[in-house]
């Protein structure tokens, strides 16, 4: 128990955790440390857990739950040594065509930064980054460890439809469309991957905790693994990286 | 087996839509109007959670090929069954060829269809809740053939329910504080009670967007869970209030959260209409 929680009832039967109010890895896996006690512990009543940045959001089956008395279990439950906290956490290795042909504003952000398409590239593909939450789309995962130097900002007016699997990049944020969508985002690739499959039985392979590191391939690469993908057949590369 | 004739303006298939598959970005969806779907449910002793057919502002037109008993509720948009009107909130038998179709709205903005045993569509994440992206189909459109059971008429299910009118034309929303009500100034938070505020043309599923705009400063939070009811001060100050088909997680300050039952009283509104806020304490 290393944070000082705070406890909030929101709406009938849900109630808000939140953590300091800055974005770091200690305080994802404090979050989903928490998580998983609860879990383990399976607390009567409790139908779902939601885990953002620095926050849990509980939801009980029953409207009349009484605050004060779930908070004081919550309370218990975090202040457990964390015995269970053996979670396996995966690293994701994700095939991303840079082409121009989907990097439609690789040229914007390269103008505007005074560098090469190149450089960018090679930035975005080198970094490795957190999966802090999955939000926004289903499958949509919000990314943690944007190089300072990608940085930029959202388009001031939205595209109305941009690409599923398209890579972009928003503010000091990246990620990948997992459906097509409206959005704001500089596209500067595009991903075959699969980052929603309501026919698996786990929708989203990676889940908060886990990382995703991106490498660069050729548009006939795309379009192989793109098969593969849509037959059901591609395996994504992926290692265990601690447990 | 029903066909649709006519799609109406946005109608899709809903239950009580999914829980638990927030954590994935997968949005709770569901009736908008929980009472009067249920209650659609109820007269014809099906179990609470059948889906059934949310219509929003237009009417469908169907084509039943099988007999069955269906039970409309929530806004009044004038059902007929080939050329006879209907009532609502009262079972009705239907017999393999006939046609329901919808004309003037007199009250509402959302209409319920309940057919013996619920609408059969696909089931995707324990939920037949349409919603793009998760269910193949995500709304009505004409030719669709929708799967029902064939079910005969049983007249112990003659119940009618009167409509209470107040639930239609309440102007009041019932709401608690939400995560970052006290970090409105005292002038904000009087503001909030006192105001009336008129809904819209951004209204759907997915929120309401209220027309009128408070004075804000507020910063925006670090991106968080929200909830259907929650409503959200944007940084121009106008107040967003989330529908069943929202985002999981925001980054707005959550100022407000509705009572369940409220956005139920809300979703039978429209454009131009107006509502106020009540503070409950938690």
């Amino acid at each position: 128990m290393i944070f000082n929680l705070t406890y909030k009832p929101y709406g009938e039967r849900s109630i808000l955790v939140e953590w300091p109010q800055v974005i770091n890895k200690k305080i994802l896996y404090d979050v989903l440390a928490f998580k998983n006690k609860i879990l383990k512990n399976d607390i009567e009543l409790i139908i779902d857990i939601n885990t953002a940045y620095n926050s849990l959001l509980i939801t009980y089956k029953k409207i009349k739950t009484s605050f004060n008395t779930q908070v004081s279990i919550l309370k218990e439950t975090y202040s457990q040594e964390n015995i269970y906290n053996k979670q396996i956490f995966k690293q994701w290795e994700i095939p991303v065509c840079y082409d121009v042909d989907f990097g439609v504003d690789l040229k914007t952000i390269s103008l505007a930064k005074n560098t090469t398409k190149e450089f960018i590239i090679k930035q975005h593909s080198q970094a490795i980054y957190t999966v802090y939450f999955i939000g926004f789309l289903p499958g949509f995962l919000y990314l943690g460890g944007l190089h300072k130097a990608l940085c930029f900002p959202r388009k001031e007016t939205p595209k109305l439809q941009i690409e599923k699997g398209a890579v972009a990049i928003g503010g000091n944020q990246t990620g990948i469309y997992p459906s097509e969508s409206p959005g704001g985002w500089n596209i500067i690739g595009n991903t075959p991957i699969s980052f929603f499959n309501v026919t698996k039985n786990n929708a989203c392979f990676a889940k908060p905790g886990d990382s995703i590191k991106f490498y660069s391939i050729s548009l006939k690469k795309y379009h192989d693994i793109k098969s593969l993908v849509d037959a059901g057949v591609y395996q994504i590369k992926s290692e265990v990286v601690n447990g | 087996m029903v066909k649709v004739i006519k799609s109406g303006f946005y109608s899709t298939i809903q239950d009580f839509g999914r829980i638990g598959y927030q954590h994935l970005g997968v949005p709770y969806s569901g009736v908008l109007d929980c009472y009067s779907a249920s209650i659609a449910n109820a007269i014809l002793g099906n179990n609470k959670g059948a889906a059934v057919m949310e219509m929003t502002m237009v009417g469908v037109t169907l084509q039943f090929d099988c007999n069955t008993n269906i039970c409309i509720t929530g806004a009044d948009m004038s059902p007929k069954i080939n050329s006879n009107a209907i009532r609502l909130y009262k079972a009705i038998a239907i017999k393999a060829g006939d046609v329901l179709s919808f004309g003037k709205v007199n009250y509402g903005f959302r209409s319920y269809l309940a057919v013996s045993e619920g609408f059969k569509t696909e089931v995707v994440m324990k939920s037949r809740s349409m919603y793009k992206g998760v269910t193949n189909k995500f709304v009505l459109k004409e030719n669709d053939e929708l799967s029902i059971s064939n079910a005969f008429f049983n007249n112990k299910k003659n119940a009618i329910i009167k409509v209470d009118r107040n639930y239609f034309t309440s102007k009041i929303i019932e709401v608690f504080k939400g995560p970052e009500f006290a970090c409105l100034s005292k002038e904000q938070q009087k503001m909030m009670f006192s105001k009336i505020f008129t809904i819209s043309k951004e209204n759907n599923r997915m929120a309401y967007q209220l027309k009128e705009s408070l004075a804000n400063n507020l910063k925006p939070i670090i991106t968080s869970s929200v909830l259907p009811g929650t409503v959200q001060l944007t940084p121009s100050g106008k107040l967003i209030i989330l529908m069943k088909d929202c985002q999981t997680t925001g980054g707005y300050p959550r100022v407000l959260q509705l009572k369940e039952s409220s956005v139920g009283i809300l979703s039978q509104k429209f454009t131009g209409q107006s509502i106020s806020f009540k503070l409950l304490e938690y």
